[in-house]
């Protein structure tokens, strides 16, 4: 029953995420409302790592593949990007690769600054 | 064929099949293109358009597959709670950067479909395409897009990201561990997470945090800029 009962908890989280999304009305989905309560859970230790750690290794390390049918679908949009693809294509490879770059820049300077020297680390 | 087909067990099967195909070229090419999500992927849609079986009939089980995204995303915190004291201690490095890595995304995405000449209606399914889909299918419902195209170009991110992700930061020289995983996790959201944790610990736990901050911080901030540049 141990993979169940991780499950549980683990459904139990999104189940409130869903809950409060309903009962706020926020415009954040139950995912991001879930995730922000079990990190809540996690620090002040209503729930421990351990209780769902099996079941989150195993999410964790499939996701990639839980993503495949939703790429699939890319197929229902065709109809809307016929003459467009090359240039949303594109669009989509300059600005993520720009997204990462400069992300990823802006936390190195400014941890850096942060800690007052020059060197990595 | 498609009376045959119309059971869950065919979406599930296929999907499993052409992961594992995806996985095994990746691993005997060792090339980055040779992504085994892009693999598959190319592999499912060739086989239903090339045997004309609906899109309808894959997603019975398609469908079962994609329930576990839900879990699966709010599970992203578990890393990142591994991370928690290294968030404590660059919180503000951190928020800032989640914070240009979003408003970067919005406005690149915006500018570069407009120089491209795009229709209105396809940017604006563009623009929250590198916040995961829950969220980037809601922020374009909002502003005026087309749900099935951002739900696309979410993912087509995801892919991008995880596969140059890492030539990204070479060319930019971002050493940092920290600021590896953040980039990925704004700029490619869970798939581009996926990738930060083969990148180590610390990049799989900064990633999971960015995609639920940049997230939360897309859902008010593209509407907002979407009304400021028309």
């Amino acid at each position: 029953m141990k993979v169940f009962r991780q499950l549980a908890i683990i459904f139990g989280v999104l189940f409130v995420g869903h809950l409060l999304q309903h009962i706020i009305g926020l415009p954040i989905p139950a995912t991001i409302i879930g995730m922000v309560i079990l990190l809540i859970c996690l620090v002040t230790g209503i729930i421990k790592v351990e209780m769902i750690e099996d079941v989150s290794e195993f999410l964790l390390d499939h996701i990639t593949f839980f993503f495949i049918p939703s790429a699939v679908g890319i197929i229902s949009s065709l109809e809307y990007v016929k003459d467009d693809w090359l240039p949303i294509i594109i669009v989509i490879v300059l600005s993520t690769i720009i997204v990462i770059g400069v992300t990823g820049l802006t936390v190195q300077v400014l941890k850096r600054l942060q800690r007052g020297d020059g060197r990595d680390g | 064929m498609a009376k045959y087909l119309n059971t869950p067990i065919f979406g599930i099967l296929i999907s499993i099949l052409a992961f594992e195909i995806g996985l095994f070229i990746n691993r005997k090419t060792k090339i980055a293109i040779f992504n085994p999500m892009l693999i598959s992927v190319t592999l499912i849609i060739s086989f239903l358009l090339y045997f004309d079986i609906d899109y309808e009939i894959y997603e019975k089980g398609g469908s079962i597959i994609t329930f576990f995204l839900g879990p699966a995303t709010v599970v992203l915190v578990v890393p990142l709670y591994r991370q928690i004291k290294k968030l404590k201690k660059s919180g503000i490095p951190i928020l800032i950067g989640i914070f240009v890595g979003s408003f970067t995304a919005i406005v690149s995405t915006y500018f570069l479909s407009k120089l491209f000449g795009l229709e209105e209606n396809i940017v604006l399914s563009l623009v929250p395409r590198s916040v995961t889909a829950a969220i980037s299918i809601e922020v374009s419902k909002e502003i005026g897009g087309i749900p099935s195209l951002t739900v696309a170009a979410t993912t087509l991110t995801g892919i991008v990201g995880s596969i140059l992700g890492p030539y990204v930061y070479k060319v930019f020289r971002v050493k940092d561990e920290t600021a590896q995983g953040i980039g990925l996790g704004s700029g490619a959201h869970a798939l581009g997470t996926a990738k930060a944790m083969e990148l180590g610990e610390t990049q799989g736990g900064m990633g999971s945090l960015s995609i639920s901050v940049a997230g939360i911080i897309t859902v008010f901030l593209a509407p907002w800029l979407m009304k400021l540049f028309n």
